[in-house]
This record gives structure tokens, C-alpha cells and sequence, in this order.
């Protein structure tokens, strides 16, 4: 029986019964829902999301044939509260997309060019220990490096750390969220953690800068903005463009980009001139605050008018709305922040205006997270690298915390200043040719390796230039590390396969195990299979696989003396900072020869008939990753550019019109995009959805449709506090053939 | 019992997760959907409106696609429910012509198909796939005749809209505005 015809029977059947008499309440799902599960036709087996780091808890439900069927959320996730967003409830699509990678793949041809042979899993597994083993001998392990984004990437982490080498970079840090947990870790001794610790649910007053919630899918942030909404809380978005979000809010600011750091500066002057910054809270746990009010006098919103087109009584009637909130006001510090150089500066001054709103540890504001201290399976000590990433790049980027992926690729490509330039890269699940910036940095970088290894689910780009690539299986076929996320409640979350997995796939787990093992380092991962490993780790927290089976998410009691609001619920805190309190005037900033107090720095314009390129997310997609998911892509198969009708005019631009786009350095976009003119937009912007543009021919879905914003961007803002790469400082113009010059 | 669904336009952000989710549950095939997500701007930068609206078969009380149904393939269920007897239906399409909203298609089987307000999942007490993966909660699904449903308060003390109300179809899908 397919489903359809079950839907057909159980219309007929049972259901005349409960129409007569009705004894259920839709308003009360959640308490009906275990009971309503279709355990009939259907089974479930527990799952965490992988198609964001979010990783919602969920089900999967498989038919009786042991089809994959949907996925839903699990209730008793934090993460997730039962509701998956459209991407996670399409990862179905992720395991019914017949592009995917089938099996091991050794290169025979040129670099890029996607010329390979089918390998076994041993021919596979010796080609990549012996390249490994050669770069030791002549380079010694730490030229090799791993680029991860996901879950597998911790089994091919304890891979390269049990071979010698510790430079593991996640393109989410230098390229992402870095330099937010730079500026925070500056002035509170602590950076946001992902998931974020922002207490949206109880808040009154969000300030989103730049962050696009709703079209930016965080499921926990989405679903608490609504419940805040329905509250009474107020939003106030500031953005060039007309986001989802920015249509809900009481105030929208449609900043003139590049301008933030100007109305913070400006917000500051007002809630400290006005005496509406929480007094008792700065004078308990801050430090540096005359510093800080003698740093902002002269920054009036006249000032920030000037250069933010703000107007000041604008900018003064925010910052009132603020303080009336606070202390449960949010001033978000969002995630993607990489833009123009001085980030970490920019994201300092967030947590400065936060810390003046009293909201860092409050109800409302910043909460303090939880979570479950989770021994692993016990393997011998790691190997002690001589040199690590960071001696790639002497006295610079002194604040980063973690590798920098765009820094291990720049010190790949072969240069006389370095005596040993890395030599083999692992890249887990990150499609760097799209998410590092500059591409034809990445591709020397690239052409000067001795080993590429590419572990993927999908062909992407990267993949075309590994040497080998291994397949690995989708989340939905595989057990993973027991999720254990910082949030409110401390929880852990398992994944376990729901099918058996398709074609020649494998688990990241059995890969990293399989390597090891070829080069004799197997006794650091001395488990038996995956299960044995979690049942033991789960032990240690007093639980089991039987009983994560039945859950898949278990809740923990926080400690006492660790409270969720400790600015609340304790009567003294010390900060981990050099002062031990919340530095307004950062000494750890000083002391490495960065500005203690942030300051305005005017950014580069568009030139002449170019429009500054802003890019970001659409719910339906996560990147590269989801672009060739039959079910994602049905929503949303290609990018558009947004143009607004003023500049839509100027250049007599139809609507769904093709053309290309070439930037500032006259790089133009390797495939032609759709115009959408739009309101939404400012004049001297452009704005693209990320993660569309795929030239690997492999994607049958994906291929050529809409344009890479990664490939416009050739212009780097490097952050010299902690090396993040600013990536909005790109400007394009449009032109209607690839390749001939326009004249416009 | 008259079945009916409110969405929120204030808290909707078109995520699409309604759509997706129907996809799954009910298997509409690739390239087809039975809801989807509307957007409309108003005004000139900077003075913007936008409302998003998921969308759907409106379940009509007074239904011009039952009306033109040669075989009575399309009819009223228990709840006020319209749906569509596939094996009675001859695909002639009669249906898809009156319908003011667009709401069908023709499934590749031959049939029409089009939002079933997840009968199968409601007999069971139940949410519609979509109002169970919402997000950001912002539909409300239940029992008009009933005071005290949440559809019911909710209509009683909010403003809102259906949609092209002047083909006098009786929809009975709403939007919280
Ligand atoms: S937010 Fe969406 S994509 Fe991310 S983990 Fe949750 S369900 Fe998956
Ligand atoms: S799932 Fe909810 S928020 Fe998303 S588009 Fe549908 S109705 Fe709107
Ligand atoms: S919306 Fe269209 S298909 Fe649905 S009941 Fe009304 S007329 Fe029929």
C-alpha cells in the first residue's frame, strides 16, 4: 500500500468516528502528539538536523517499506521546541537526491577538472595514508590541515591531532562569526557561543543590525521573535534593505551601509548623555565607563546623521526605546559579521551598548548557557605539534581564538617567507571555493598541495579539485556524536541512522577509524563500531543508546550555583577579563596594540555606476549545501539580483531579465543572474541571495542557475585583531554580455 | 464543525516550511504544491509594507469547483473539508477553471489534487502538516462552531481579511492582518 492510498483508507474509515464525537483540541497538540504518531504505517527513529549548525532535534519517519518519509521536530527540544524550519523538514531531499556522491573517487586528470576513477574504500583509504605519511616524513605533520563544516569533521579532527597535527579551521569563524566572539570575549570575558545566548523569548526590545531572522532561518531565533512579538516586544531593524524582518519591526533604519559602527557610537552618546544607561549595573561590573563617555561626547546623532542618513531624532527615539526596555533588551550581535575589516571593533561596540542597556546576564537580554559535561571515549594523548597555524602568520591577528580558514589557505600558497608552507588539506563537508573569499587565491592555494582529500555528500566545486573523495552518507543514514549544545536546559541529542545507507556511502565515523588504522594510529580510536563508542560516553551521563532511542533528546538539571540570569540571581560576579569585570575600555585589546574603544573609520564607496554588493540567505537554503536538494530547490532554484527602481530605470533593467555582474577589479560572475527590481533595496545597493551560481555540471538541479556572489568578491577587508575577512567592501555594475565590454 | 484555518500575516515570514512539509506528508509530487507563499510590497523606499501570506485551497462553504464537477469527484467532506475523489475523477479540469484561487492541480496520475486540510492527520486530532511545522506559529487551525477554539477568539478579536471575498465563494481560510 503506497501512502496515498493509506491517506485514502483512513479518509473513509476511521475517520467518520472521530468527526461525531470530537475529543481532541488542536490547541493542545503537543500533549496528544505521542500517542497520534501513525505508529501504524509508520516508525520513527531520533535525528539531529545537519543542514545548519542550529541541529534541531527531530524524528525521522520511515514507512513500511522502511522509505524515508518526513521529518518532524522532537518537542522536547530546546532547539528546536517540535518545529523544524524548511530546510530541515526538506532533508528528506538530501537523501533522495540522485546526484549524490556514490562512491570512493581517486583524480586521474588535471586539478578542477572532474576527471576521476571508482576506488574501493581500501585503494582510497592507502592512497590518503600515504600522502599522509610522505608530507610527514618531508614536511613533518603540521602542513596538513582540515577544513571542516559539521558534524563528521570531530572524527577527522582526532584523525589529524593523532597524525600530528592540530590546525583544524572552520570557514565559520574567519569568514563568519569570529570576530562577534572576538568582540565579546573582550568585554565580557565570554563570546556568544553558537547556539546563540540571546534570551529572545522574554525580551521587549530586539535590535537586529543587519540580521535578516525569517530569511536567515535559525529556527530558535525565528520562533522566539514571534512569541516575543505576540508579547508586545518590539523589534528595530537597521539595514539597507526592506528584510522580512525590517517589515515587522517598529522602527526600520535603512542605513547607508557601512555606516554601523556610526550609530552605534551614536546610540552610546545618547544613552549616556541622556542618563538612561542602567547606573547600578555599570557601576557594580563595569570598567572604563568615563573612558567611554569622554570617547563618545563629540558622537551626536547631528554627527551620525551625517554619515549613517539617520535622522538624529531617529537615532535618539531608538535609543529611548532601548533604554525603556532594558534590562530586557537585546542589541543582537548577529552571526554572518565579516564585513569590512574593523568587525571585531564594530561587534565590540554591541556588547558595549548591551553592557550600558544592563542586558548581559539578565532575563531579556544575554543569558548564561548550559551544558552537560561529556566525557569522550578515552583514547591516548594526542601528539604534540611542534608548530600550529598560528606561526604561519607571526604577530598578526593576535585576538583570533580558532584557525582561520582563509589564513591556512593563504599560507598554502608557496611563499619565500615562510619556511614551511602547508602541503595536504582534509575539507569536510565546506565547499571552499564558494566560502572562502578570492577565488584565485583558493585555486593556487590549491594547485600547490600535495594531498586534497574531500569528504562530501554532493558533488561541489571543491570536490573537482580533490585528489580523492570519499562519499559520505547523509546525516539521515548514520549515527553521529551525541549532540551536547550549550543552551538554557542543559540536553544531549543522538542521531541514528533511519535507512540503511544508499549506494557506496559511508559515515564520517568509519572513514577517519578506516584511515587511522591503515596508518597504524587505530588504538586512538579503540572503539569497536560507533555504538559501543556512544553507549560508553552515554554511560557516563547515565543514560543509554535504549534510552536515546526512545527520546533522542534528554533534558539535565542545571547546577544550582551556575544560574541562567547570574546579573539577577548573584551578588557578586567576576568577569574573564583582565579586570574581572565587563570592559567598556578593553586592556586585552591594549595590551596587543588594538584600540581599546572603538572607533568610526570611514569605508570605501561605490564608484561611479556601481552599487555596493550585499548578499545573505533565503529560508528554503543553507549555501552549497542545499542547492541541489529536489525538495529545497523546488522552492527556490535560482538567485535573483534586487535592484532598485530608480537604478532599475537609470539602466532601463526589465524585471527577470538576464545579465552578469562584474566587480570593482572587473571580475565578471561566471553565470548571467535574474533581476528583480524592488522598493526593498536601497539605491546605492545591490543584494543577492548566497549559495547559487554552481558551475560543477555534476549538480544536475543546481548547475548555472543564478550567480555566485563568492565569485564577486575579490576585494578582502582583513580584521587585524583576530583575521577575520570582511567581505562587503565588493561593488558591481551590470553588464549584458559575458566577456565584451559595455558602455553604459 | 466548520473547519477552518487563520494565518497570521504579522507573524508569517515566508519560510516556506508549510509548503514543504505538505510536500512530504501528503507526497505532492516535485513541481507541484498544494499551498504556497504570496508576497506583496507597497509603498517607495523608505516607506515599505509587506505582507506574506501562505495560501492554500480555501475550503470554500460555497465552492464553484464542486459546483462544476461533472463526476462529484469534488465535494464536501465531514467539517465543510472539499476534496477530490481521485478514482471518480476524469481529469477534465472543469474544477481548476472556477476555481478563483488557483488552488489545483493536475497530479501526474491524472487526477486533480490540491489541499485536503490533512483530513487524514485532523481525523486524528491532529494539526495540518503546515500548522504543525510553522515555525513561528502563526497558523491557526480548528472548529469555527465552537466559541471557544482558538480560530474562533481569534477571528473574534483580531482584524483580518480572505481572500477576493467578492466571488461570493464563502472562503474559509483567513488572514490575521
Ligand atoms: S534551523 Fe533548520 S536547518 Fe538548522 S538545524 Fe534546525 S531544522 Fe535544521
Ligand atoms: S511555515 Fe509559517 S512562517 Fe513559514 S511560510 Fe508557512 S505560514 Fe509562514
Ligand atoms: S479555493 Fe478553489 S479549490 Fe478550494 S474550495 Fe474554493 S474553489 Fe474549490
Amino acid at each position: 500500500m503506497n501512502r496515498r492510498e493509506f491517506i485514502k483508507i483512513a479518509g473513509v474509515g476511521a475517520g467518520s468516528l472521530a468527526f461525531a464525537t470530537p475529543l481532541f483540541d488542536f490547541s493542545k497538540e503537543e500533549i496528544l502528539a505521542p500517542d497520534a504518531h501513525p505508529g501504524m504505517y509508520s516508525k520513527r527513529t531520533p535525528t539531529y538536523c545537519e543542514i545548519c549548525f542550529w541541529k534541531c532535534a527531530g524524528w525521522v519517519h520511515t514507512n513500511d517499506k522502511g522509505q524515508i518519509w518526513k521529518i518532524t521536530g522532537n518537542n522536547d527540544d530546546p532547539h528546536s521546541n517540535g518545529r523544524l524550519c524548511p530546510r530541515g523538514t526538506g532533508g528528506v531531499g538530501m537523501y533522495t537526491d540522485e546526484d549524490r556522491l556514490k562512491t570512493p573517487l581517486i583524480r586521474t586528470g588535471e586539478r578542477g577538472k572532474q576527471v576521476f576513477r571508482e576506488a574501493t574504500w581500501d585503494e582510497a583509504f592507502t592512497y590518503i595514508a600515504d600522502g599522509l605519511k610522505k608530507i610527514a616524513e618531508e614536511h613533518g605533520p603540521e602542513c596538513v590541515a582540515l577544513f571542516t563544516h559539521g558534524s563528521g569533521g570531530k572524527y577527522f579532527g582526532d584523525l589529524i591531532k593523532a597524525y600530528g597535527s592540530k590546525n583544524i579551521a572552520a570557514p565559520s569563524y574567519a569568514q563568519c562569526r569570529g570576530p562577534r566572539e572576538v568582540g565579546f570575549i573582550a568585554t565580557y570575558g565570554e563570546g556568544v557561543q553558537s547556539p546563540e545566548r540571546v534570551d529572545i523569548r522574554d525580551t521587549r526590545c530586539l535590535v537586529l543590525i543587519g540580521s535578516h531572522f525569517g530569511e536567515n532561518m535559525h529556527n530558535g531565533p525565528v520562533q522566539e521573535i514571534a512569541q516575543a512579538t505576540g508579547k508586545g516586544a518590539t523589534i528595530i531593524t537597521v539595514d539597507p534593505r526592506f528584510s522580512t524582518v525590517a517589515s515587522k519591526s517598529k522602527f526600520w533604519l535603512p542605513i547607508k551601509p557601512a555606516t554601523d559602527m556610526a550609530l552605534l557610537l551614536a546610540w552610546m552618546h545618547v544613552i549616556i548623555n541622556e542618563d538612561l544607561y542602567d547606573k547600578e549595573y555599570i557601576e557594580k561590573y563595569a570598567y572604563g565607563f568615563e573612558d567611554l563617555k569622554a570617547h563618545v561626547a563629540q558622537m551626536t546623532p547631528e554627527w551620525a546623521y551625517g554619515i549613517t542618513t539617520i535622522k538624529p531624532e531617529v537615532i535618539r527615539e531608538t535609543a529611548r526605546e532601548m533604554a525603556n526596555a532594558s534590562p530586557r533588551v537585546i542589541v543582537h550581535p548577529g552571526r554572518h559579521v565579516t564585513w569590512y575589516g574593523d568587525d571585531t571593533q564594530r561587534l565590540r561596540a554591541v556588547a558595549m551598548l548591551n553592557a550600558l542597556l544592563g542586558s548581559w546576564g539578565r532575563r531579556g537580554g544575554y543569558y548564561y548557557p548550559a551544558k552537560v559535561s561529556f566525557k569522550s571515549f578515552p583514547h591516548p594523548a594526542f601528539p604534540k605539534p611542534a608548530r600550529s597555524w598560528k606561526d604561519a602568520f607571526p604577530g598578526k591577528y593576535k585576538l583570533a581564538g580558532l584557525a582561520l580558514a582563509s589564513g591556512i589557505c593563504d599560507a598554502t600558497v608557496p611563499s619565500s617567507e615562510r619556511d614551511c608552507s602547508f602541503k595536504g588539506w582534509i575539507v569536510n563537508g565546506t565547499n571552499l571555493i564558494h566560502t572562502l573569499p578570492n577565488q584565485e587565491n583558493t585555486l593556487k592555494a590549491i594547485d600547490a598541495l600535495d594531498l586534497m582529500v574531500v569528504i562530501d555528500t554532493m558533488p561541489m566545486e571543491i570536490t573537482g579539485y580533490a585528489d580523492v573523495i570519499l562519499p559520505e552518507c547523509t546525516y539521515l543514514e548514520r549515527y553521529d556524536n551525541i549532540r551536547v549544545g550549550p543552551h538554557r536546559e542543559p540536553t544531549i541529542a543522538l542521531r541514528m541512522p533511519a535507512a540503511k545507507p544508499k549506494y557506496n556511502t559511508k559515515p564520517a565515523w568509519w572513514m577517519a577509524k578506516g584511515i587511522a588504522e591503515k596508518m597504524g594510529l587505530g588504538h586512538y580510536f579503540a572503539w569497536k563500531d560507533i555504538e559501543e563508542k556512544l553507549e560508553w560516553e552515554l554511560k557516563q551521563v547515565g543514560s543509554s543508546l535504549e534510552e536515546m532511542k526512545r527520546l533522542g533528546v534528554k533534558k539535565f538539571q542545571r547546577d544550582d550555583d551556575d544560574p541562567l540570569y547570574p546579573m539577577e540571581d548573584l551578588d557578586d560576579f567576576e568577569f574573564y577579563t583582565n579586570t574581572g569585570k565587563i570592559e567598556l575600555y578593553s586592556t586585552a585589546m591594549e595590551d596587543e596594540g588594538y584600540d581599546p574603544l572603538p572607533k568610526y573609520t570611514a569605508h570605501e564607496e561605490p564608484p561611479y555606476g556601481y552599487y555596493r554588493l550585499i548578499y545573505g540567505r533565503a529560508p528554503m537554503h543553507t549555501f552549497s549545501r542545499t542547492a541541489n536538494n529536489p525538495n529545497l530547490t523546488d522552492l527556490m532554484d535560482e538567485n535573483s539580483v534586487w535592484v532598485n527602481p530608480k537604478v532599475a530605470q537609470e539602466w532601463d533593467l526589465k524585471n527577470g531579465q538576464y545579465l552578469w555582474l562584474e566587480n570593482q577589479d572587473g571580475v565578471v560572475s561566471k553565470t548571467p543572474i535574474k533581476v528583480r527590481i524592488t522598493e526593498r533595496i536601497r539605491f546605492d545597493s545591490v543584494y543577492m541571495v548566497h549559495g547559487f551560481g554552481h558551475t560543477n555540471n555534476k549538480l544536475t538541479r543546481a548547475y548555472g542557475r543564478g550567480a555566485s556572489d563568492a565569485d564577486l568578491i575579490t576585494k578582502v577587508h582583513i580584521d587585524p585583531v583576530m583575521g577575520g575577512t570582511g567581505m562587503r567592501g565588493n561593488f558591481v555594475t551590470f553588464r549584458f554580455e559575458a566577456g565584451k565590454e559595455l558602455s553604459s | 464543525m466548520r473547519y477552518a484555518m487563520a494565518v497570521d500575516t504579522q507573524k508569517c515570514v515566508g519560510c516556506n516550511d508549510c509548503v514543504v512539509a505538505c510536500q512530504t506528508e501528503n507526497d505532492v509530487p516535485i513541481g507541484h504544491c498544494r499551498d504556497w507563499i504570496v508576497e506583496v510590497t507597497t509603498g517607495t523606499y523608505p516607506d515599505l509594507g509587506l505582507e506574506i501570506r501562505s495560501e492554500r485551497c480555501n475550503h470554500c462553504a460555497n465552492a464553484p469547483c464542486v459546483r462544476t464537477c461533472p463526476t462529484e469527484a469534488s465535494h464536501y467532506a465531514a467539517g465543510g473539508i472539499v476534496l477530490v475523489e481521485e478514482d471518480e475523477c476524469i481529469g477534465c479540469k472543469a474544477c481548476i477553471t472556477s476555481c478563483p484561487y488557483d488552488a489545483r492541480f493536475i497530479h501526474p496520475e491524472g487526477y486533480v489534487d490540491k489541499c485536503t486540510f490533512c483530513i487524514h492527520r485532523v481525523e486524528k486530532g491532529q494539526n495540518p502538516a503546515c500548522v504543525s511545522v510553522c515555525p513561528t506559529h502563526a497558523m491557526i487551525f480548528g472548529n469555527l462552531d465552537d466559541p471557544n477554539s482558538d480560530i474562533s477568539k481569534a477571528m473574534a478579536t483580531r482584524k483580518w481579511k480572505s481572500l477576493i471575498p467578492e466571488a461570493g465563494t464563502e472562503p474559509k481560510v483567513f488572514y490575521l492582518l
